[in-house]
């Protein structure tokens, strides 16, 4: 069994290893409706964790769960081996937990730099006199951020429309400019809602080239949702599959194909 | 034109962060501030400090201060008169020395006299109490958003009014219920009362301008600007990037109120001298900067200075071509003013609603092409 072991070598050489995040047995309903039932799996470090399922599944309920948005009536959530209070998001993120939404989420009135610097905020501290001032602190924090933000920008190849208003971007950049902010918050975990929905072939190409680079070369630790089932299988170690706020498989991309409950799911099922 | 980056190369990340990257820019700023400074002062007279000079900064400073809150971190405000209030009866007390009832051992209510404070620190001093005040009136903005929020700020521009008509200590009990400035000095030029100098009144309050313009674009530049643009732009994103939302709005309410209530200051002690609150901070005033900010151009710092320049120096320009150069009666000429004040704001908002800031940077990105723009 996996699970019981510390960590362990992917076929392609990354190293997994031990559990970073672990939901245990979370229920979240909503008035009478129950989006998540009595639900529990982990995300092991250095790993690319996906949850997929169709639609109304409580996927995106699940990262809300993750990233504080929601708080789920039952169940612990365990992050880096401590059990985690309720918290609000922008505690969460400070813990070290960044992500991406479903449909985007930039600022659209700021240049693409500054919405990638904003994804740097967790790391700045100067007060309100020496920001005034822009003397000491304020002024070094800008540059030391600056330079971390330049090397996400030159790895994600977003240089040329730096100083550009995101409003004024195409689709597809503005999923890599919200990327690249999650990025700049040198997350421990990652949290990705669908970051390919509605891009051609090309466009998720180079995204699931992105997402490989980001956890091959940060080691940062990736849980995402996705409805392209290629991409998932390509991409993610572990796979949890959920219906109807139900877990109904988890394991390896190939355990997960081959279980009944998962075709059944997504194919229907003859009732006779 | 010399309006181009071409030969100007950032090298190190803070030339690139700079306020103005462009050379030209640089060297036009410093012009202006040399003019203001050392060219202004010799020249000024009493009709140009009071009709033009002395609202085009105070104002300025008021414009700054709201756009903070509106512009940068997108809060609808309608209290700005009562804020204002605020800092010009705080200076008020500070200025002609308060009285204050401390709870002394034995349970009793005993009275301090403060000695007056110098007119410079009292003006500051009155930026930190409307602070104070906004802070608590923006205590609400995490719960209400939008106009709901404009509503309850609104609430409290009707209470400030109303608390400094009844309040009589505010104004030292005096008969009128108006406050007076009284002549008062920095390192004995005075700057406040009938006999002030103007180019002293003119550098006094140009001096809180500067600094408090290069203090707002410092900080607007900065993380704390990057925090309130992101709430601004999408409060669910700043939260799960790591904004608290009631640091980041409250600290632009706080800022604002400063900024705010500096203007408000200024506004009595030096350019009215004489104030009755429902008339000089009453809801107009509110609309006025709110107007200001929305001409000059939201989340812009040149657009404040803009949009004061525009309220202030138009109905001036108006005046001067209807009653100096056609010949008109000064009450018709006042109701046409009003009329054409009211329609050019109407047109403006419908050709160029980002205001006056976005013109400049349309034509600074065609000047930057000029005059080949291929």
């Amino acid at each position: 069994m996996k699970d019981t072991i510390e960590s362990y070598v992917t076929p392609d050489g990354r190293t997994i290893g031990g559990v970073l995040m672990e939901m245990k047995n979370i229920t979240l309903r909503f008035g009478g409706v129950t989006a998540i039932k009595d639900i529990s799996f982990d995300i092991r470090e250095g790993e690319i964790r996906a949850i997929i399922g169709p639609n109304g599944a409580g996927k995106s309920s699940m990262l809300n769960v993750i990233s504080g948005f929601y708080h789920p009536q039952e169940g612990e959530v365990w992050f880096r081996g401590d059990r985690r209070p309720p918290m609000k998001p922008y505690q969460v993120a400070q813990q070290g937990i960044a992500r991406t939404f479903q449909n985007i989420a930039l600022f659209e009135g700021m240049t693409v730099l500054d919405n990638v610097m904003t994804g740097r905020l967790t790391h700045m501290r100067a007060g309100m006199l020496a920001q005034a001032l822009w003397k000491g602190r304020a002024e070094a924090e800008e540059t030391e951020n600056r330079e971390k933000v330049e090397k996400i920008i030159d790895f994600l190849e977003i240089q040329s429309i730096r100083k550009t208003p995101v409003g004024r971007l195409p689709y597809g950049l503005k999923k890599r400019v919200e990327l690249a902010r999650a990025l700049a918050a040198e997350p421990m975990l990652l949290l990705l809602d669908e970051p390919m929905a509605g891009m051609n072939v090309e466009e998720k190409e180079d995204m699931s080239r992105f997402v490989l680079d980001v956890n091959d070369e940060f080691g940062t630790t990736i849980a995402l949702i996705e409805h392209d089932m290629g991409v998932v299988m390509d991409l993610s170690d572990r796979v949890v599959v959920m219906d109807y706020g139900k877990k109904i498989g988890d394991g390896t991309p190939d355990d997960v194909r081959n279980n009944q409950a998962v075709i059944d799911a997504y194919l229907g099922v003859s009732h006779d | 034109m010399f309006y181009r980056e071409a030969g100007d190369f950032s090298t190190t990340y803070s030339e690139d962060s700079q306020t103005f990257p462009i050379k030209f820019d640089r060297v036009r700023y410093y012009v202006v501030l040399a003019v203001a400074f050392l060219v202004v002062p010799f020249i000024v007279n009493d009709y140009w400090l009071n009709a033009v000079l002395l609202p085009f900064l105070i104002y300025a400073i008021a414009a700054i201060g709201l756009n903070i809150l509106t512009g940068y971190c997108g809060q609808v405000s309608l209290g700005t008169g009562g804020f204002m209030a605020v800092g010009a009866y705080a200076c008020y007390k500070f200025m002609t020395g308060m009285d204050i009832y401390l709870m002394g051992a034995d349970g009793e209510w005993v009275r301090y006299a403060l000695p007056p404070i110098n007119i410079f620190f009292s003006v500051i001093l009155a930026g930190f109490v409307t602070a104070f005040v906004g802070l608590l009136f923006g205590l609400p903005s995490l719960r209400i958003k939008g106009f709901y929020l404009a509503v309850a700020t609104l609430a409290a521009q009707f209470f400030l009014v109303w608390l400094f008509n009844k309040w009589s200590w505010t104004y030292n009990y005096s008969a009128s219920g108006q406050i007076n400035a009284p002549t008062r000095g920095v390192l004995g030029y005075e700057v406040t009362g009938p006999t002030a100098e103007p180019w002293a009144a003119y550098l006094f309050c140009l001096i809180f301008v500067v600094v408090l313009a290069w203090i707002a674009r410092n900080l607007t530049r900065g993380s704390m600007g990057r925090r309130w643009m992101a709430i601004r732009d999408m409060d669910i994103a700043a939260e799960i990037i790591g904004v608290n939302p009631l640091g980041a709005k409250l600290s632009a309410f706080g800022v604002s109120s400063f900024f705010v209530g500096v203007s408000g200051a200024l506004f009595f002690a030096v350019y009215l001298g004489a104030v009755e609150v429902g008339e000089a901070f009453g809801i107009q005033k509110s609309f006025l900067v709110l107007f200001m900010i929305i001409i000059g151009g939201l989340g812009s710092i040149f657009g404040s200075f803009a949009g004061a320049a525009f309220m202030v120096l138009l109905p001036v320009l108006l005046k001067n071509i209807l009653v100096g150069t056609l010949g008109w009666p000064t009450d018709l000429a006042a109701h046409i003013e009003f009329i054409i004040v009211g329609a050019l704001i109407v047109i403006f908002l419908i050709a160029e609603p980002h205001g006056l800031a976005q013109l400049w940077r349309i034509a600074k990105e065609k000047l930057r092409l000029w005059p080949f723009p291929y």
